[in-house]
Parts: structure tokens; C-alpha cells; sequence
């Protein structure tokens, strides 16, 4: 009886590879974006006047995106590629009542009202877009023929148009991007993509004269910020005091005065780069970059090795998308680029774009984890 | 089948080989881009590192927003009636103290600072941001300015900073129609344009200071300065002048509003004064009333309580928002709608015993004068207030032909003044009680209608605005309170720009001089009832009394014995205009509770129309005397050289 007893139970014993598999999440990327959310938990926590409210409001945030990131992870790329005109329809449809009945906040019509939870359809685009061209190029063999591309460009433009008529040009660059991105990698040749940059340059001037005033002014006030130092050219002024005054390796954690002081204006959203340069200098940011470096890293390798074209194309393009954020952001705040409210992706405070881009490195990962479950 | 033969048509290996090339440029990009991007960071925090560095600490770039002065307000006289006077209060700058308690514990025992003032500062200190300015004392004395400059090394981050306030130099007289200004709040934050509010403290919070806020605010100014540690200005380095807010002119006349004020004596009530001709108002007088100068640099809750809670409700602006019963007042126009409509004729006749019944019914409605009237044409009914005619001609007229003709001269809905939150009131009709009530309109309400009681609900504004349509037999003008601006500085008025006068569709011109005549003859005829007014005037006016009663207190109104009776008085009302046929001047007076309108109402009026056309008053010789030491101005244009 005793010797029953003290026999060992028989267990099954696997090792952590296979859950890790079996969850179909990517350890590598996991740990990157972990690595980034915690960045922004501390960063946040100064941002925001030493209020760990609005770290606990981010890291509430996080997890549920990261419930949406497992959920994606589990749908096979198949079934995603299944679902590419159904959500693109869907998002084209919930954009068209955006303009019609949508809620008004911060001088755009950007929500919709479901009731229970507002919602902003263009997040949906960021992933149906990527989705539907690369689903598009992939159905005949790549590189694809000029009418395709035209086809895949029409894809673009509609849900482009509709957003920057919001109007959120920040979003709408960002989807634009994100669809041209696949055309790129699907192969187009290099003769049109000149000859396209050659037509967008003709167009500009007509581009100017349907932004909106606020969008124009935006633009003006980056050529020359001093122009309006009580309003719009405040921003990029105090944002480029800070970073600058943050030198090689900052004031530390908690003492940057500009964002102290709140002279930083949007600090713990669009702004925040400008804290984490101020408190953590230089050596501070260039690891943030390396870090969002090696994660977009990690996305392309997932890409080139993706079982499908299809895949290929929307990992390629979900990965250069995300560095896209990066750079439109980092541009904007250190003076690069015009002001047009992206956020710094995963580390500004606010949660509706933190579900699309997490729910994008959820499919990254569910292509790369279904492959072998696929092959012949 | 389909995928095998799918992937089969294309080469796979050749398809990955140029994707892979392209992920390799994409990374290739990526990595250029991003080597720009951090060239760019090192010449921020590394090459001009000293440049931001002495910006962000050394000698901190602030950039002071230049406030601009608000538009004077003037009546028609160019007496003052809201000016900006300098004052000024101690401010601190939360982020520059180092020592926030012990600075106002020495502060306190330096200058009065009280309870109520710490309380609104640690209000204000929460709301803030901490590098914008909280005040801690409004009001300072010379003196005690005089103390806290020697002090002032002390006190890092407090500063005695001169401020324009508003000021009402004529105190509770225009308390409602000027209204006044008070502290921006966050729903006032949501409607401005934050950027052009920069400096600025208050904002118009009722009356013409809210309506034409835009224009007396002006356009704010800018100026970049350098500052040191503590904060304060090194030097200027650049700045852009403010714009002043426009000064305006009112229609308003000081005398008359005075006037208005004195001759109500104390009772509840109000007092409106139109000139016909343009629709500018001359006088609008709410009583009681309360110290605008009370809101300025924010009222204490004490004060705003008592305010808030008296019984008589100074904070109400009866001429806007007070519902009253128009009563007789309403008769000369239900008397207009019976001629054009061809009800009645000027000849036609009715019968008054002292009652009325509806034909087919026994209940009688009474007439005010029990032993009845005998026989009544329009101008009789009209002078001697003859209820029965009215009941007789509102049946013949029906409520809703009564409602369509009324509905033409703004009774029962907003008049379109250029102040905010006028009330609109009630002007029953049968479409009216169906839709609120779900109720069939009842016979008999009309006839109750037809003597303005019942459901019927104007404004003394209303009431003014209407006796002014009529005086113009038909032209209508929106009533104005403003009548022009001026640039701050500049010589010339600019006059509003005033909406085209409309003109009712009533064809005959003999029914609007009957019911004018009729008006006449109340006050001048032999048994009108507002005879006593019109002895010695020399020319004639034209007017109608009215009784509205009062049906009943709220429930939750509590009142002691004496009082309670004296709220079931009825309100005494009276509308006028003259000359009766050149008319200049038109008055609605309504006393609440005040009894009888031809005996309280219509003096009033009296004495406003002995005001406009400086008819010397039947007044006792020591009032004379009390009243010429006074020497109020005289109703005239503004002269443009004041």
C-alpha cells in the first residue's frame, strides 16, 4: 500500500517550446512588445504628474489588448485571408455612418456611438486594408500587372479619402502607407513606382487646396513654428526645448521639468517622445528606437519566412507599417515632420490604437506559429 | 485540388526570392531613415545642447498673453454704465513658491487675507494648472500694497499685479439688461476660443455683457519674454499689441430707468419703455433687484445664497422670463382681430347685463361690474373694460382664429431682444392643449382667453413689444437693447445692423385707428378707466388697464399670514403708447400683486411718459425740489464729441 503510495504519479512532462507552440505566440516578439509596454507603464507614470492612475488606466488597457492579440494569434491565416472583403465592406460601411452619424470630439468626426462602447471604424481599416491588397496580389502570381496594382490602389484610396475627410490625416497616412507598402513588396517594378512618385509631386499643389484650413495652418506652422507661438507652433517649440534640453543622458526618471512644469503641451499622448528624450536623454531614446527596431526586425523575418505569398505581404506590411508609426511620430515631435497626431505606438497613453496594433502582431504571430500545420 | 494546383500555376521560390528583396530594401529603408532621425537627436541634445538647456532652465522663454480691455457700455446719453476700473490683487504663481504654506502663513499675518479668500484660492489652487496664476487677495488697499512691496524679497512667486475689473457705476439699476461678468467656468471654456481668453478672468455671464461678449472682448495680444529662475521678466523679446473690445450704446436712459425704479416704490414688478418707431428699448426695469458688482471678482456663497433664496427672487428678470396673465391688457388686440376678421363692426352692439352664458348653458360668466354695462359698441367695451363684449366677440372668433391673429404680435413667444434666455410664455389654442394636454379644448375656455386670463402667459417685454406694434399700426421691429458700437479710441458710432422692419398682413387702416380710438378714449374719454392720468396731458395717449388674477400659491411656498395675503393680490397691469397718433413712446407696466392696474399700473406709466416728454411732474415741492438737485440728463442722442 505504501509502496503504491509512494510511487511517483505519471505525468506528462513538455517541455515549454511546445505550449509556447501550441498558443501560437512568438517568445521573441512577446518579449519585445513586453519590453515596450513596460517602457510606457514608467514613462506614463512621470508624463502624468507621478499619477499611477494613469499607469494602472494603460496597463488595464494593455490587457485587454493583449486578450485581442491571443484571440488573433489562434485564426489561421487562411481563414483571415477568407475574411479579407468582408471586413474591409464592413469597415467601408461603419466609415460612410462615421461621416453621417458620428460623434464629434476634439473638432473631428472620428466615433461612432454603439451604445455600449464608442468606437473609432478607421482602427478597423488599419488592419482590413493590409489584409485585403495582400489578399488581392496573392490570388495571381506575384509581381502583379499594372491593372491589379491600379485595382489594389483603388482598395487604398476609398477608405483613405474617407478618413482624411474625418479628418484625421494622421490615420489616414497610416493606412495609406500600409496598403502602398504591400504593393511595394508585392513586386511592383521600379520604372512605375518613379513614375508614381513623379505624378504625387505634380500633385501636391491640388492636395493643398483641399486640406482643411486646420491641416493647412498645421503644415505652415511646421515650415515656420514661430509664426504662431500662442497656438499650434507652441507645440513643436516646447517639444524641441525639452528634447534638447534632455542632452546625452538626461535629467532621470521623474525630473524632467518641461513636462514637469507643463509646458509640454499633450505630454502623456502625442508628445511623450519629447518626456522620454528630456528624462532619459539620448542613450534613452536611441534604445527605444533599437528596440522598436528589433521588434519591426523580428516582423520582417516572420515575414520572409512566411509559408505564403499572402502572408509574406500582410507580415511585411503590418511590421514596416508599425516602424511607420514610429517614424511619423518621432518625426513630428523632434521638428521633422508636420504635426498631424499620431501616437508613439504602445507607449503613448490611450487604448484604441493599442488593440489594432496589437491585434496586428497577433496575426504576425499566427502566421508564423501555423506554418509547418499547413505544408503539403 | 484547387490550392494544389493554385500554387502549382505560380513559382513559388521565384515569388519569395522577390518579396525577400523587397523586405531587405523595406529593412534597408528603414534602418537610413532611422539613422536621419537619430543625426536629428544628436543635434538636439547633443550639438545645441546648451542652446535648449539655457531655454529650458536658465532663462525660461514664457510667452505672456497681453489681455485685452473690455468695451465700455454707455446708455443713449453716454452716461457709464459698466466701465473697467484698476484694482490690484495679490497673485502667486503656484510652481515659483517654494514654500506654498509658509508663504501664505506669512502672508496672512502681512495682509488681510480672510477665510473666505483661502477658501476660494485652495478652490482655484486645485483647478489650475501650476504655472498659471492664482489670486489670493482681490482689492488691495495702497497701503497694504505699500507693505507687501517692502516684503516682497520674502516672497519668490508672489507678485501685486494691476488688473482691470469690471465695474457697474450705476449699481442695481441695470443689473438685469446689462447683466454682468464672472469668472470663466469650464462651460464657458467649451464655447470660447480658449487662445483668444489667454489673461483674460472674466467673461460676460448674462444680459448684453453675455450677448455681445464677442464684441466687447476684443482681440488678445501676445508677448515673448525672458525670464529668470523666480520667474520674473529679464526682458521682452518680442510683443504683439492687444485689440480693446468695441464700446457700446445703448437705447436705455438712465432717467427713464430711474424713473421706473421710483415711481414702482419698492414693489415687485417691472417696468419696460420701447420706442416704437425703431424697437430700441428705453427702459427695462425688474424689481427687486440686486449689485451686479457683487459678481464681479466672484460673489461669496453667503452672498449668492441670500441672493438665490429670498422669497422675492431679486436674481429673476421678470421682464424676460416673468409669466404673467395679460388680462384687459389683451383686449385692444382680440378688439383688432374681431374687426378685420369681420366678427364685429365698429357700430355693432352687444348687450352687457352684468354676465354671460354660452348659448345652451346656465353658467354665467361674470362681468367684472356685477349691475352690467347696458349696450356696448368696441369703443365703449374698450374704455370701461366691459367683459361680456369681449366673451361675446371671443366665442364669435373661436380660440383658434384668436390664437393665428394674437400669435402676429409676439404674445406668448419670444420677441427676438438681443439679450439671452428670454421666455417665451403661452398663447392657448386648441392645437396647443391637444398636443401638452391631450385635452379637447373646452367652449368656455375661450371666453376666459378672450379677457387674457386662463392659460394665457406674457412677458412685460412681450406686452411692450405688442402696445409698440400697435402704436405703428402693424410695422414691426425686433426689440434692441444695443443701439451702436465704437472702436475703442474712434470718434464714430457704427449703428447695429437692424433686421427690416416686418408689416402684419391687416388691410383695413379704419380698424387699427378705431382700436386706437378706443384706447384714446380709456384714458381720455368720460368713463374710461384709466381716466385719472390723462387730465393734464397735452396731447393725447392711447392705453389699456389690466387685472390678472392670481389663481394661487405654489405648495411649496411658505408665506406668514400677512404676506400670504398680500401674494393673492392681483397683478396689476397697463400698456400705453403716445401721442395716440404719433407715437414715440410706448410703456408696459406690470406690478405684481398690486391690485387694480388703473390705479397702480397706469400712474406709473404716467410718470414715464412725463419723463420722456419732460412734462413737469404733479409733484409736491419738496419732491421738486429733491428731483432738480439731482439733475438727471436729458433723453438725447450721444453726442460724439463726449
Amino acid at each position: 500500500m505504501n509502496e503504491l503510495l509512494s510511487q511517483p504519479r505519471r505525468r506528462h512532462y513538455r517541455p515549454l517550446g511546445y505550449w509556447l507552440k501550441n498558443t501560437h505566440i512568438d517568445g521573441l516578439l512577446m518579449l519585445g512588445l513586453l519590453a515596450l509596454l513596460t517602457v510606457s507603464m514608467v514613462v506614463l507614470y512621470s508624463s502624468g504628474g507621478e499619477d499611477i492612475g494613469l499607469s494602472i488606466r494603460q496597463a488595464v488597457r494593455m490587457s485587454i489588448a493583449f486578450v485581442v492579440l491571443f484571440i488573433a494569434a489562434q485564426i489561421h491565416p487562411d481563414r483571415l485571408r477568407d475574411l479579407a472583403y468582408w471586413t474591409y465592406g464592413l469597415g467601408l460601411l461603419l466609415l460612410i455612418a462615421v461621416l453621417m452619424f458620428g460623434d464629434i470630439g476634439k473638432g473631428a468626426q472620428r466615433w461612432l456611438e454603439l451604445g455600449f462602447i464608442r468606437f473609432q471604424p478607421s482602427e478597423i481599416m488599419k488592419i482590413a486594408v493590409p489584409l485585403l491588397v495582400a489578399a488581392y496580389l496573392s490570388e495571381r502570381p506575384l509581381a502583379p500587372s499594372f491593372m491589379r496594382i491600379v485595382a489594389a490602389l483603388v482598395i487604398i484610396v476609398i477608405p483613405t479619402v474617407l478618413i482624411a475627410k474625418q479628418p484625421d490625416l494622421g490615420t489616414a497616412i497610416l493606412i495609406a502607407s500600409s496598403g502602398l507598402v504591400v504593393i511595394f513588396l508585392a513586386g511592383i517594378s521600379w520604372k512605375l513606382i518613379f513614375s508614381f512618385v513623379a505624378i504625387l509631386a505634380a500633385a501636391a499643389p491640388l492636395l493643398w487646396f483641399n486640406m482643411h484650413p486646420y491641416q493647412q495652418r498645421r503644415v505652415l506652422t511646421f515650415l515656420n513654428p514661430e509664426n504662431d507661438p500662442l497656438g499650434a507652433g507652441y507645440h513643436i517649440i516646447q517639444s524641441k526645448i525639452a528634447i534638447g534640453s534632455g542632452g546625452l543622458s538626461g535629467r532621470g526618471w521623474l525630473q524632467g521639468t518641461q513636462s514637469h512644469l507643463e509646458f509640454l503641451p499633450e505630454r502623456s499622448t502625442d508628445f511623450i517622445f519629447a518626456v522620454i528624450a528630456e528624462e532619459f536623454g539620448l542613450i534613452g531614446v536611441v534604445l527605444l528606437i533599437m528596440l522598436y527596431l528589433l521588434i519591426t526586425a523580428r516582423g520582417l523575418i516572420i515575414a520572409s519566412q512566411a509559408q505564403t505569398s499572402f502572408g509574406g505581404l500582410l507580415a511585411g506590411s503590418l511590421a514596416i507599417t508599425f516602424l511607420v508609426y514610429v517614424f511619423v511620430n518621432i518625426g513630428m515631435v523632434t521638428g521633422l515632420l508636420p504635426v498631424v497626431g499620431v501616437p508613439l505606438p504602445l507607449v503613448s497613453y490611450g487604448g484604441t490604437s493599442m488593440v489594432t496594433l496589437l491585434a496586428g502582431f497577433g496575426i504576425l504571430m499566427s502566421i508564423h506559429t501555423h506554418r509547418r500545420m499547413m505544408s503539403p | 485540388m484547387a490550392i494544389n494546383s493554385h500554387l502549382a500555376l505560380k513559382d513559388h521560390l521565384r515569388e519569395r526570392r522577390l518579396v525577400n528583396a523587397r523586405l531587405i530594401f523595406a529593412a534597408l529603408f528603414s534602418v537610413l531613415l532611422f539613422t536621419g532621425v537619430i543625426i536629428r537627436l544628436v543635434v538636439l541634445q547633443v550639438v545645441e545642447y546648451d542652446h535648449f538647456d539655457s531655454l529650458a532652465n536658465k532663462n525660461r522663454v514664457d510667452i505672456e498673453p497681453l489681455p485685452p480691455q473690455r468695451g465700455l457700455i454707455f446708455d443713449r446719453n453716454g452716461v457709464v454704465l459698466a466701465e473697467n476700473m484698476p484694482t490690484f490683487s495679490l497673485e502667486l504663481v503656484p510652481e515659483k513658491v517654494p514654500d506654498l504654506p509658509g508663504t501664505i502663513n506669512a502672508l496672512t499675518e502681512l495682509l488681510q487675507i480672510d477665510e473666505a479668500d483661502l477658501m476660494r484660492f485652495d478652490e482655484q489652487l486645485k483647478q489650475n494648472r501650476a504655472f498659471e496664476q492664482v489670486t489670493l487677495r482681490y482689492q488691495l488697499t495702497e497701503e497694504e500694497v505699500a507693505r507687501f512691496s517692502i516684503n516682497r524679497h520674502r516672497f519668490p512667486g508672489v507678485d501685486v499685479v494691476g488688473r482691470l475689473i469690471r465695474h457697474y457705476p450705476q449699481g442695481e439699476l441695470f443689473a438685469h439688461a446689462i447683466g454682468y461678468v464672472g469668472r470663466i467656468n469650464q462651460q464657458d471654456l467649451l464655447i470660447i476660443n480658449q487662445q483668444n481668453y489667454k489673461g483674460t478672468l472674466q467673461i460676460g455671464k448674462t444680459g448684453v455683457e453675455k450677448q455681445y461678449e464677442d464684441l466687447l472682448h476684443g482681440t488678445v495680444g501676445y508677448r515673448q519674454v525672458e525670464t529668470n529662475v523666480q520667474g520674473r521678466t529679464v526682458r521682452e523679446l518680442h510683443s504683439e499689441p492687444s485689440h480693446p473690445g468695441k464700446d457700446l450704446y445703448l437705447h436705455l436712459d438712465i432717467g427713464l430707468q430711474r424713473t421706473a425704479v421710483e415711481a414702482l416704490a419698492g414693489e415687485n414688478g417691472s417696468v419696460v419703455a420701447m420706442d416704437p418707431r425703431n424697437g430700441g428699448i428705453l427702459a427695462m426695469v425688474s424689481q427687486p433687484d440686486f449689485d451686479p458688482n457683487l459678481f464681479v471678482s466672484g460673489i461669496s456663497t453667503k452672498n449668492y445664497s441670500a441672493l438665490r433664496d429670498s422669497p422675492e427672487r431679486p436674481l429673476y428678470d421678470r421682464t424676460l422670463r416673468g409669466h404673467y396673465p395679460p388680462g384687459s391688457t389683451l383686449k385692444p388686440f382680440v378688439a383688432l382681430a374681431g374687426l378685420e376678421l369681420g366678427v364685429v363692426t365698429e357700430q355693432s352692439r352687444t348687450y352687457c347685463p352684468g354676465w354671460y352664458s354660452l348659448p345652451g348653458h346656465s353658467h354665467r360668466y361674470r362681468c367684472w361690474k356685477h349691475q352690467g354695462h347696458g349696450h356696448m359698441n368696441v369703443l365703449d367695451a374698450m374704455a370701461q373694460s366691459c367683459d361680456v363684449y369681449f366673451y361675446d366677440l371671443a366665442h364669435a372668433l373661436g380660440i383658434d382664429r384668436m390664437h393665428n391673429f394674437l400669435d402676429m404680435f409676439s404674445l406668448g413667444r419670444k420677441t427676438g431682444v438681443d439679450i439671452p434666455n428670454e421666455s417665451g410664455g403661452l398663447l392657448p389654442s386648441s392645437e396647443w392643449k391637444r398636443n401638452s394636454r391631450n385635452q379637447a379644448w373646452f367652449p368656455g375656455e375661450t371666453l376666459i382667453a378672450g379677457i387674457g386670463q386662463g392659460f394665457n402667459q406674457t412677458t412685460p417685454l412681450q406686452l411692450a413689444h405688442a402696445a409698440s406694434i400697435l402704436a405703428m399700426r402693424g410695422t414691426v421691429h425686433t426689440p434692441k437693447l444695443v443701439r451702436a458700437s465704437r472702436n475703442g479710441g474712434q470718434e464714430n458710432l457704427q449703428l447695429m445692423p437692424v433686421s427690416e422692419p416686418v408689416t402684419l398682413p391687416i388691410q383695413s387702416a379704419d380698424n387699427w385707428q378705431a382700436v386706437i380710438d378706443s384706447m384714446v378714449e380709456v384714458i381720455h374719454g368720460q368713463r374710461g378707466t384709466a381716466r385719472h392720468i390723462g387730465e393734464k396731458m397735452p396731447f393725447n395717449i392711447a392705453g389699456k388697464t389690466g387685472t390678472a388674477q392670481v389663481f394661487g400659491i405654489a405648495q411649496d411656498e411658505k408665506y406668514d399670514a400677512e404676506t400670504l395675503e398680500k401674494k393673492l393680490h392681483d397683478h396689476a397691469l397697463f400698456i400705453a403708447f403716445a401721442p395716440a397718433n404719433d407715437p414715440e413712446f410706448a410703456v408696459a407696466v406690470v406690478v405684481e400683486n398690486g391690485g387694480s392696474g388703473s390705479k397702480t399700473a397706469a400712474p406709473i406709466a404716467q410718470k414715464m411718459i412725463e419723463r420722456y416728454f419732460n412734462l413737469p411732474p404733479e409733484l409736491t415741492a419738496e419732491q421738486l425740489e429733491a428731483i432738480a438737485s439731482e439733475s438727471l440728463p436729458t433723453p438725447s442722442e450721444v453726442v460724439a464729441d463726449e
